[in-house]
């Protein structure tokens, strides 16, 4: 299991590269991006003027606050809390973002399924797992908001962070077909009968 | 007492800040012994990372968790306390939308169906307040609990028979759990409603989840002999923190009770997740007091 150091955006071969328990720190650009940000890009047409190739997207809407706009706070927000938030929901997006974004990396909590699986494999990319309701410690990794698209669906917006030192990461999703969250959902699922049988609920 | 509306409103605003920023003394030693009884590595790892997090959170005056929530504001109206309670509520809706607007926080609350975001954290019936009644003399009870969603939409009911017995809740509390896995962010408090009406019962698994402070029983013996047998079954099934694996799954099982139909035999459980964040003030005429 080896540490990578990304300084974003990466390329195809950097992603397919990964392998599920691998960490991973990421420095530079990160997109933020929520079930609405989506719900407007892949099924209401609506386009971003950023460039998403080769970049990571982490599932989060963020405290913010609103600041006149100057060197610290480029695009008038001030981060108060971002943190992330649970990604099953968004698991329909993985593809487009991938194939029409060029995206490589999608940070969230709790995993993804069997889609983005054959997404990443496909296109080469990776689930990259982070500690869920971290958000305070998780702040601290954020240097700035650059800039913000799609704004009108704040705080679903798509934000522009610029990081240093995001992470460590755990690569829970690979392009090789491996996935600790489907590992463990397995082996959890087969112990269901044995601990109902020990609270006398067996199936009968 | 005669209730002053205005330290309401004060008590409604502090409370959801409060509520987002410090967790209860309960959940921390919540997270010293899962700490002490973990046994794998990398589940170590994630406890570790959150409580690291929660020291981060309290240095930099930070919220824990970046979800702001469903605000639910709990209020007991103590003996001899007067209040309008049209007044009462919507003192809570202003400090609840002050909170929002002030500190900032993120509002998370949206219509149901043109999905708009008043950037309030309120709307339709939103912050959800309940009102109970106790028989502390003079005294009003308020408990702020930012619901977070990651744990909320893994909320589950099932109208189970009688002839399935206790043997199909059971079995309803370990598959929920399997459900939930990762995505309701363990370790969690697995709150469990049993009986009475459908949303009865739901109301009680989201009590049990949400306003039990762990290490507190069910009043009910037979409910506390149920919780305490659910807490060591569901930390056997390996989930783990995040769903990555581990002995921690789930802080504790709670449970809660009411009685229910011949012909009923209802099931329903709510999860709170590891930010199992909530901020009780209580309003005398001696003044103020927050809870630690």
């Amino acid at each position: 299991m080896a540490h990578h150091d990304f300084t974003m955006p990466v390329t195809e071969a950097q992603a397919r590269a990964l392998r599920v328990g691998d960490t991973v720190t990421l420095h530079g650009t990160l997109y933020g991006i929520r079930d609405r940000t989506q719900i407007e890009m892949f099924d209401r047409g609506r386009s971003t003027r950023f460039d998403l190739a080769g970049h990571a997207v982490i599932h989060t809407a963020p405290n913010v606050r609103r600041v006149e706009r100057c060197a610290r706070f480029p695009a008038g927000y001030e981060p108060v809390c971002v943190g992330t938030t649970t990604s099953a929901r968004m698991e329909r997006f993985t593809r487009p973002l991938m194939e029409r974004c060029g995206v490589r990396f999608v940070i969230g909590k709790g995993g993804l399924q069997e889609q983005s699986h054959k997404a990443f494999a496909d296109l080469g990319g990776a689930y990259l797992a982070i500690v869920g309701g971290a958000a305070a410690l998780e702040t601290t990794w954020i240097e700035a908001i650059e800039d913000v698209d799609l704004d009108d669906v704040n705080p679903e917006s798509l934000w522009k962070f610029r990081v240093r030192g995001f992470g460590p990461l755990l690569v829970g999703m690979d392009a090789h077909g491996g996935d600790l969250f489907r590992d463990v959902a397995a082996r959890a699922q087969a112990r269901r009968d044995e601990v109902l049988a020990s609270l006398g609920a067996a199936p009968r | 007492m005669r209730v002053d509306l205005q330290a309401v409103e004060e008590i409604a605003k502090a409370l959801y800040i409060r509520a987002v920023k410090v967790l209860p003394a309960d959940v921390k030693a919540g997270f010293e012994r899962l700490s002490g009884t973990e046994t794998q590595a990398g589940a170590r790892g994630i406890l570790a990372t959150l409580v690291r997090n929660i020291e981060v959170a309290e240095a930099t005056d930070n919220l824990t968790c970046q979800d702001t929530g469903i605000p639910i504001y709990n209020v007991t109206l103590g003996r001899g306390v007067q209040v309008d309670g049209v007044d009462l509520e919507a003192a809570i809706r202003r400090g609840c939308e002050r909170a929002t607007r002030e500190h900032p926080l993120r509002s998370s609350v949206v219509h149901p169906i043109t999905r708009v975001n008043q950037h309030s954290s309120c709307g339709i019936r939103v912050p959800v307040v309940h009102v109970s009644f106790s028989e502390a003399p003079e005294e009003l009870a308020i408990e702020m609990v930012p619901k977070g969603s990651g744990s909320e939409n893994n909320t589950f009911l099932r109208m189970a028979v009688p002839a399935e017995g206790i043997a199909a809740v059971k079995a309803f509390v370990i598959d929920s759990v399997l459900s939930a896995g990762g995505k309701t962010c363990p370790p969690t408090i697995v709150g469990v409603g049993i009986g009475g009406s459908a949303d009865l019962c739901v109301h009680l698994a989201k009590v049990a989840a949400t306003s039990r402070p762990l290490g507190s029983r069910c009043a009910d013996t037979e409910g506390a002999k149920l919780e305490e047998e659910l807490t060591a079954a569901v930390n056997r099934l390996g989930v783990g923190p995040q769903g990555l694996g581990g002995d921690s799954t789930a802080f504790a099982v709670h449970v809660e009770l009411a009685a229910t139909h011949i012909t009923m035999n209802p099931v329903a459980v709510n999860m709170q997740c590891h930010a199992a964040r909530r901020a009780t003030a209580r309003l005398t005429p001696a003044g103020i007091h927050y809870e630690d």
